[in-house]
């Protein structure tokens, strides 16, 4: 006990001066990989200072510049973009089509994943196939035909025309990155579960949703950042209505509309930019294991 | 007022009760059937509304596209190839193509390359957690505010005024002899400038899943190497590179789909202007902008058979998978 204890500083010590010297002989790759770091961020960096700036000066002036007295910074670009425009009102829209749109096609996927990993029916394979195929399918394909009918039954322009269109363009994904997690659930588990009496309803809701958390978690995540930063999907089911138009449309409408004057967007695009980072920093652990089952298949 | 609330209402609580709803429902029904027929009827309630969603979302729009790509404008009249013959010989629709071939070829290659590169030199050193997380933050972007991000870098003032364009800014000041270009008008530049905002966001996801290929190489197979005299240019092309080749593959795959797709970034910064036009691009002005239905839907088509030889390949690989559970 004692001797360890004194040990311990000596050692802490040695690794100290180890680790010192390979920092030194490491220090080409430091650079390179804090440079790429650096190069990686500074677009977003700019964004973020320019959207501090008077819109004159990021007109007239680098964003760097404003590191140099007089240190002109200001809320006013916020001010700008929350009060006019209707910016806050498609924040507002944003959080409407987003949050259905990621709870409808994750509960739907969910169903129909536990029925092809634990359920017998003829045809099983072959509709999964269609699955995995439907997987690539451009949405241009389906353009035309949706908004037809939406027309012919007034879902253009609604919040429940556009959770629908979502719901299924996320859904084959879904199903797929569901399946293979349910399939990998024991069996031994639904087993012992039906001997107890339990319906399969129940052991959905209290076994396979519950461990399936991780998988589920990385979905709702992916879902919801890929509806919250989707454009076209808004611009052609939404028809461009300010009432119902996130901010993704919002903001590239206003790119379109201000032409040279567009700089006022800068605090307008980080306001669109800080939920799905919030998101991402509090959930990357789960964020990188999405992409990870749904890529490298296995 | 009221109806924002309404709305808020429906979001958090309607729309969850709806879908928990569903199932004790389907249940509920079963309950009426005899005990030996519900396991023949349950798995199709189960599926029934993803099936549902797929036919009006995805199949029957897909279909019906490749009818509607036979007909005129307004689809009253058969015109057969007339809208393919089109799409194969207007000028910006072969500007279209031209670019979705570099954005292929560059897109890829950078992403894929850039990936393998990071994933290689972050796996060395300590902070690796927080510096891939700053190389992934622009997947989170949408693409409007990456467009708004990469126009401040690409501003262009005429030499002689202080240039607010980072690019710019850099390069006026690093080489006193360049002169400041308008990067998305520049036909020379303005196609690679575009490719640039794409494998920005894109080569974290690359990166991502590279990196955990690397790890899952036994570190005593790097280390034999090292120990019989290997350098690490060599551990990289003769170990490292081979053993990852079916990961990269599998993003290489994923690359190209979004190549192929490529929309958004294009949309918002040049609209396809100034020689800049792709595919998906050029499908969305022929609909929205010009109404010629039939003409977009053939160029929808073109796009999905550009792509099924990668939809084919998923599938046998699906099927190969299968076969070893």
């Amino acid at each position: 006990m004692t001797t360890a204890a004194i040990a311990q500083p000596r050692e802490r010590e040695a690794s100290l001066s180890a680790r010192l010297a390979r920092a030194l002989s490491q220090g080409p790759l430091h650079v390179v990989v804090l440079l790429i770091c650096a190069v990686w961020l500074l677009p977003s960096v700019g964004l973020l200072v320019s959207s501090f700036r008077p819109a004159r000066l990021v007109a007239s002036t680098g964003w760097w510049t404003a590191f140099t007295p007089p240190f002109n910074f200001t809320l006013g670009m916020y001010r700008e973009a929350l009060s006019t425009s209707g910016m806050a009102q498609s924040f507002v829209n944003s959080l409407f089509i987003s949050i259905p749109s990621t709870v409808i096609p994750i509960m739907i996927a969910a169903f129909a994943a536990y029925a092809f990993a634990w359920m017998k029916f003829p045809g099983r394979d072959l509709l999964f196939v269609i699955v995995v195929g439907l997987l690539v399918v451009p949405l241009q394909m389906t353009l035309i035909p949706v908004l037809r009918l939406f027309n012919a039954l007034g879902l253009t322009g609604t919040f429940l025309g556009i959770w629908l269109a979502h719901t299924g363009y996320g859904l084959p994904f879904a199903v797929y990155l569901l399946r293979n997690f349910f399939g990998a659930l024991p069996k031994d588990l639904f087993e012992s579960v039906y001997l107890d009496g339990a319906s399969p309803s129940t052991a959905f809701f209290w076994l396979v949703l519950p461990l399936s958390v991780p998988a589920l978690a990385s979905l709702i995540i992916f879902q919801f950042m890929w509806v919250w930063n989707d454009l076209l999907v808004a611009l052609i089911y939404l028809g461009g209505t300010p009432k119902v138009a996130p901010m993704t449309v919002t903001i590239s409408n206003l790119v379109n509309s201000l032409g040279g004057n567009w700089q006022v967007l800068t605090a307008a695009a980080f306001i669109s930019m800080l939920l799905p980072m919030l998101v991402f920093f509090s959930m990357q652990q789960y964020f990188v294991r999405g992409i990870l089952a749904g890529s490298v298949k296995g | 007022m009221a109806n924002t609330l309404l709305m808020a209402l429906i979001v958090v609580l309607g729309v969850p009760a709806v879908m928990v709803g569903y199932v004790g429902l389907v249940e509920w029904l079963l309950g009426f059937l005899p005990e030996r027929h519900r396991p023949g009827v349950r798995p199709w309630l189960w599926i029934g509304p993803a099936v549902l969603f797929l036919v009006v979302f995805l199949v029957y729009p897909a279909l019906n596209t490749a009818g509607i790509s036979l007909f005129n404008a307004d689809s009253t009249r058969f015109v057969g190839l007339a809208n393919y013959a089109y799409a194969f010989t207007t000028q910006d629709m072969l500007i279209a193509f031209k670019n979705n071939i570099l954005w292929l070829v560059l897109f890829t290659l950078l992403t894929v390359t850039f990936g393998l590169i990071i994933a290689v030199l972050f796996d060395r050193v300590h902070y690796e957690a927080a510096a891939k997380a700053l190389i992934f933050l622009p997947m989170a972007i949408s693409f409007v505010a990456a467009g708004v991000i990469w126009k401040l870098m690409y501003d262009f003032k005429p030499a002689g005024l202080p240039q607010t364009g980072t690019v710019n800014a850099i390069l006026t000041t690093a080489i006193p002899s360049f002169q400041p270009q308008a990067w998305l008008f520049n036909p020379s530049t303005n196609n690679p400038g575009l490719i640039a905002v794409g494998v920005w966001m894109w080569t974290g996801f690359c990166m991502v899943i590279l990196s955990a290929g690397l790890k899952g190489i036994p570190t005593e197979i790097l280390e034999a190497a090292r120990v019989d005299g290997a350098n690490e240019w060599q551990v990289f092309w003769r170990i490292i590179l081979p053993m990852l080749s079916s990961t990269i593959t599998v993003v290489a795959t994923t690359m190209i789909i979004n190549s192929l797709k490529a929309f958004d970034i294009i949309y918002v910064m040049t609209n396809g202007n100034y020689g800049t036009e792709v595919i998906a691009n050029r499908m969305y002005k022929e609909m929205f902008n010009f109404h010629q239905f039939g003409r977009a839907s053939a160029i929808a088509v073109i796009l999905l058979l550009a792509i099924i030889p990668i939809m084919l390949k998923n599938i046998q690989d699906f099927r190969r998978q299968e076969a070893l559970r």
